[in-house]
């Protein structure tokens, strides 16, 4: 009884402390859950990062199924949390339509736009990332053939093997990239098995690089690589520590950044609704050295690499963007 | 194009993607022979490859592994037998029910075991299936063409591509040439004449569906720790399902399973090295090759080649005359 009361006591404290203060920010960690090295992994990261920095409490709640996310975006508005931050292109119908009912909370989605007037939408420049890891790609290549590996079938990753594909043809013009799509059904995601085969049905071809921006399918892709003998290239987050030596490097979405900036700016004042896009510019994307590839990228192809990087940035290099076209000069698919 | 070094590289490929549809497919044959539609078969390969994957990664023996997925196989399976032998219920809502039960309960366990968002940590070594190199592959290399399809096409699999192979034999052997193979056969065709034989029409049927588990097992194990190096939630990706054509593409046979799932196994290997494929001018989608089997499973279904009968009493509980 009396550890009943002194709960419901301290939840008074904490309900009347929220309403007093300014409001806490929210994170809804997305399916595929906290720890799952890549995607939310980051995000958290970049919430615990905000937290550690400021001293600030955020809220958090994950979701455990597909059926939840009106449920738990419209509990983490009503709690009084401000920003909310979703992650996904999964959340954009359910947010598009719980945004206008909270109109004085400010949302973040990543990876998907939402034209509501609350909403922040952060969306990534991957063709960009991939420009650079395709550079990587060709330079330490010696058969000239480097492989991709997409996921499933959207235009999201077209842009992803798009913006590969140019990167390596700037660094060797001759270079043959072949490009494979693991389905056309959501199950590509998660199919292991069939992302080595792959693997291994390019590396048959000459394929001496492959890039995986597959989801789970990867996995089997860097494994396959690892087995064969022949270089991988991760996504989303920093996996050179899967294989290391032969993992070549990854390209990695800031989405810990994209989190963090979110509540920074929120508690600034700055918070912009809108679309932010996170490019080379603002580190939203890039390529990881660590001390597990370190060996595998030599000073020149890193000086090549930064140097196209800042040429990106100050606008004299232009990487093709295929979801702005739906097509792709370097690729055909 | 198609010199030899790509076409052995395309049937190397189709060996082993054959090989999880092989154990699936004669799992169902044994299950459907003794009169139980399986369309369970996803679900207790997803449950295999998971508590495979999981123990080969928490004691880093292969073997262990492979065991237990085939217990968590079974598991699945004998739920299956208690659903439709024992409390007569309908056959195919059970194996819709597995596969939910397999998919969710998958990911469950292996986030709160490895918190890696339902992934297994990635198996090495001894957790893993490691090729077999056959006796001589390497000295008989150079023989013209028999040299290269011993050494790249039939030396160089994991120990399950062997064992699968032996299974068609064995299912052919027990199915035709044992009494146990007459008794399951015809329990799927008239268990009522079995009773009256005095032949105990429910543990037949269990049987069956335990060797079912069994076979599924196999198949879950090689997909998470031979040909995969550790579980993804999802991993088995409808091979359950197209293991289920195949068996119907094989009109319940043992070889023509075997030449089925070869056949399915071939499309997805030639799918994946030519995602675009040109024959005589013509371009062929890779999507097209991803259908293609169900395509020649409604063709074989409408009965343009050939006529596929199901075991008589598929689908339908026995229930003992008073």
């Amino acid at each position: 009884m009396n550890l009943t009361k002194s709960f419901l006591g301290a939840a008074t404290v904490v309900a009347f402390g929220a309403g007093a203060a300014t409001a806490e920010p929210g994170l809804i960690i997305d399916l595929g859950g906290k720890f799952d090295k890549s995607f939310n992994e980051s995000a958290f990261n970049g919430a615990k990062r905000w937290s550690e920095a400021t001293g600030n409490d955020y809220r958090e709640s994950e979701l455990q199924s597909e059926a939840q996310r009106e449920q738990s975006m419209r509990r983490m508005a009503e709690s009084g949390a401000d920003p909310v931050v979703v992650l996904g292109f999964a959340n954009a119908s359910t947010l598009e339509a719980v945004a206008p009912d909270y109109p004085d909370t400010k949302f973040t989605i990543v990876d998907m736009v939402v034209g509501q007037p609350n909403v922040q939408s952060v969306v990534f420049a991957e063709h960009e990332g991939s420009y650079l890891v395709g550079m990587l790609a060709a330079m330490a290549s010696k058969s000239n053939t480097v492989g991709f590996i997409g996921g499933m079938d959207v235009p999201l990753i077209r842009k992803f093997a798009c913006g590969y594909a140019e990167g390596v043809k700037a660094v060797n013009g001759d270079a043959t990239v072949i490009a494979n799509m693991t389905g056309t059904t959501p199950t590509a995601w998660n199919d292991p098995v069939k992302g080595a085969e792959l693997t291994r049905a390019q590396i048959s071809q000459g394929a001496d690089v492959v890039y995986a921006a597959a989801g789970g399918t990867g996995v089997g892709v860097l494994q396959a690589a690892a087995d064969e003998g022949v270089y991988s290239i991760g996504v989303d987050s920093n996996q050179n520590y899967m294989h290391p030596g032969s993992v070549l490097t990854s390209m990695v979405k800031r989405v810990d950044n994209a989190v963090e900036t979110s509540f920074q700016t929120a508690a600034d004042g700055t918070f912009q609704t809108g679309i932010q896009v996170m490019d080379l510019s603002n580190d939203g994307v890039g390529y990881a050295i660590d001390e597990h590839n370190r060996a595998l990228i030599t000073a020149e192809m890193e000086a090549a690499v930064e140097e196209a990087k800042a040429k990106i940035i100050a606008g004299e290099i232009t990487v093709h963007d295929y979801t702005s076209t739906d097509s792709c000069p370097s690729l055909s698919f | 194009m198609m010199d030899l070094v790509t076409i052995l590289q395309i049937l190397d490929s189709t060996l082993r993607l054959a090989t999880p549809l092989l154990f699936a497919c004669l799992a169902g044959l044994f299950s459907e022979r003794a009169g139980i539609i399986d369309i369970g078969l996803e679900g207790k390969m997803l449950v295999a490859a998971f508590f495979a994957a999981s123990t080969a990664a928490l004691t880093g023996s292969v073997w262990l592994g492979m065991l237990a997925g085939m217990a968590a196989s079974v598991v699945l399976a004998l739920i299956h037998g208690l659903a439709s032998i024992t409390f007569r219920g309908d056959q195919l809502i059970s194996g819709v029910a597995i596969n939910f039960l397999a998919s969710g309960i998958t990911v469950l366990i292996g986030e709160n075991w490895f918190s890696l968002g339902g992934r297994t940590p990635s198996l090495e070594g001894a957790a893993r299936f490691q090729p077999v190199n056959l006796p001589f592959a390497e000295t008989l290399r150079d023989v013209p063409l028999l040299g290269p399809i011993y050494a790249d096409l039939i030396s160089g699999h994991t120990i399950l591509v062997y064992v699968g192979l032996l299974t068609v034999v064995a299912t052919w052997y027990i199915l035709f040439r044992t009494r146990f193979g007459l008794r399951l056969r015809a329990v799927g065709e008239n268990p009522g004449a079995v009773d009256t034989a005095g032949v105990s029409v429910v543990r037949l049927r269990y049987s069956a569906v335990i060797i079912c588990g069994l076979l599924c097992g196999l198949a879950g194990a090689y997909l998470a720790t031979g040909l995969a190096a550790g579980f993804v939630k999802e991993m088995s990706a409808g091979r359950g399902f197209i293991a289920l054509a195949a068996l119907i593409f094989s009109k319940w046979r043992p070889w023509y399973a075997l030449s089925a799932c070869l056949l399915f196994g071939l499309l997805e290997a030639i799918g994946n090295r030519y995602q675009k494929l040109e024959i005589l001018g013509v371009v062929i989608p890779g999507q097209f090759m991803q259908a293609l089997p169900y395509i020649l499973t409604v063709v074989i279904l409408a009965g343009f080649v050939g006529k596929a009968t199901p075991p008589r009493a598929g689908g339908s509980p026995y229930v003992k005359e008073r």
